[in-house]
């Protein structure tokens, strides 16, 4: 399991300090961050610990198995852009 | 350990970037004392005036960082107050070690075409804070008894605006627009929105969430009017190519609903058109130029008219100049170091004076960037601070806002603000809604009780 951040991500960041395995991109201190649409998260590192959930202002990040139907796309949104930010 | 004095900063505008700055001062440093400044009885900036309505939960940000700023217990809201009108920048300066400027790019930029003035053609930004409710706009009136509108920009507000037209009342019901726009919006006869860039689908601002959001408009179809090579995702970033993919989906979709939104690109408008009203929007066609600023739109010839009876023009909010500072007129934005607001003859600090947000870096990226933007301006202050650069003020803030409320002010604090914000949440709940919005001054005031 992962959690996926949903489209009404603000860019505020503050998943971004607290996750501990770097598992969210675009870090603000990483080039694509300025013109990020949103964060995401990689959910091949994701090590499902919940703190960005309790950290998000805006309730933007979500288990992944509890996604709402209007939002279950994010899972696949999240997946593909840390693919091809490995690649 | 020498006994610390307390540094007293004043911000002038309660967004997003006013509040980051807030909580980064008031976090970062003990002996700091915040008071946030705003010409509004509410706080929150674009985040309650210019977020969508029915992107409410974006809002959610202002209550998380305001509490939070709360929560030091050395922070004072100071609504309906108009720094430059009800106080000046050197009371300020008399009254605080320093001030952060954050208020924002309130003003519209212009097409510079014909007919633009013309009854019908308003800018985004007016429109967006009419069905915000914002206080300056409760008495702006649209027409939507035609069937098109045309709105001119492919940005997120340019989406916004398109979403709010086609919507209609059911949806628009549950978010937390404004009373008097939700009534207009419901008799409104708009079925179709036509969105006009002047560039290509990579090069439009829309960002990937308000695109996916497109897919799930219930009973609007959305039409990407595109050649095939412009939705080619060759040499994108990733951001890039997932967005183009979503059009692509778009473009590729079955037509079935009874509204719609075309999304028209290489289209620039040259002139709008009517007889005392908006009839319609003159357009030229468009190809596009790489050269090394980037991609940019020549205008090849082939006129087009548009009838449409109502146009949105959302190509960018600007900030105004502020009364006793200099402003960048190219930019639009004030000139700075660091956010230390600079000469811009000499090229040297100012003393004492900051600027954060969209008034500093110009009108451009989400509620987000903010945060390292403020966080920037307050560790320049900080510096400054301990370096003894600011110097020590003749009154401590008390007096001036003391002074303020003999004068007569109907000055909104923490608490005026926390009964807006109940009464609002109270009357939405009664309707299934968020929040129902007092859109008045008087309304505000009344709420706050002051």
């Amino acid at each position: 399991m992962t959690y996926v951040i949903v489209g009404h991500c603000i860019n505020d960041s503050a998943c971004v300090d607290v996750c501990p395995v770097n598992c969210i991109h675009p870090r603000p201190d990483e080039t694509g961050f300025a013109t990020a649409d949103m964060l995401y998260i990689d959910p091949e590192l994701c090590v499902d610990c919940n703190a960005c959930t309790e950290a998000c202002p805006i309730d933007a990040v979500m288990s992944a198995d509890k996604l709402p139907p209007e939002l279950a796309h994010y899972a696949q949104v999240n997946a593909e852009y840390a693919r091809r930010g490995r690649r | 350990m020498t006994l610390a004095k307390a540094l007293n900063v004043a911000i002038i505008g309660a967004g997003p970037s006013g509040l980051y700055a807030a909580v980064e001062l008031l976090t970062c440093c003990a002996h700091a004392t915040v008071d946030i400044y705003d010409r509004l009885p509410a706080l929150g900036g674009l985040v309650r005036y210019g977020v969508s309505p029915d992107h409410a939960r974006r809002r959610a940000v202002t209550d998380v960082y305001e509490r939070r700023a709360f929560a030091t217990g050395r922070y004072r809201f100071c609504g309906n107050v108009d720094v430059g009108f009800d106080i000046t920048h050197e009371q300020l300066l008399q009254h605080y070690h320093a001030v952060i400027y954050s208020s924002g790019a309130a003003g519209d930029r212009s097409l510079d075409i014909p007919g633009e003035k013309l009854p019908g053609s308003h800018a985004a930004t007016d429109f967006v804070a009419w069905y915000n409710g914002h206080p300056d706009h409760v008495e702006d009136v649209y027409n939507f008894a035609c069937e098109r509108a045309v709105v001119i920009g492919n940005g997120n507000v340019a989406l916004d605006a398109a979403r709010m037209l086609l919507l209609g009342p059911e949806q628009l019901a549950r978010t937390d627009i404004a009373d008097h726009a939700l009534r207009a919006l419901a008799s409104s006869r708009i079925t179709e929105v036509v969105m006009l860039g002047r560039r290509g689908p990579a090069q439009a601002a829309f960002t990937l969430p308000e695109l996916l959001e497109l897919e799930q408009l219930p009973d609007i179809d959305v039409v990407v009017n595109a050649p095939a090579f412009l939705l080619d995702d060759a040499g994108l970033n990733a951001t890039q190519s997932m967005r183009l993919a979503v059009l692509r989906r778009l473009a590729q979709r079955r037509l079935t609903a009874n509204k719609r939104l075309e999304l028209r690109f290489l289209r620039s408008p040259v002139a709008i058109r009517g007889a005392g009203s908006v009839a319609s929007v003159i357009t030229d066609s468009t190809r596009l130029v790489a050269d090394d600023a980037g991609v940019r739109s020549e205008v090849t010839g082939e006129q087009e008219d548009i009838t449409a009876g109502l146009v949105i023009r959302a190509i960018g909010y600007r900030a105004r100049p502020l009364p006793s500072l200099p402003f960048d007129k190219d930019g639009n934005t004030i000139p700075h170091h660091d956010g230390r607001v600079s000469d811009p003859v000499t090229g040297r600090s100012l003393p004492a004076v900051y600027v954060a947000g969209w008034l500093k870096r110009g009108p451009r990226g989400v509620i987000g960037s903010n945060k390292a933007c403020s966080r920037e301006t307050v560790h320049s202050l900080l510096q400054d601070w301990h370096a003894g650069a600011l110097v020590q003020p003749h009154y401590d803030p008390q007096t001036l806002t003391m002074q303020l409320k003999k004068g007569g002010a109907r000055l909104v604090d923490v608490h005026g603000w926390r009964r807006i914000d109940l009464a609002e949440r109270q009357q939405g709940a009664q309707q299934g809604r968020s929040r129902r919005k007092l859109c008045t001054r008087e309304a505000l005031l009344a709420a706050a009780g002051v």
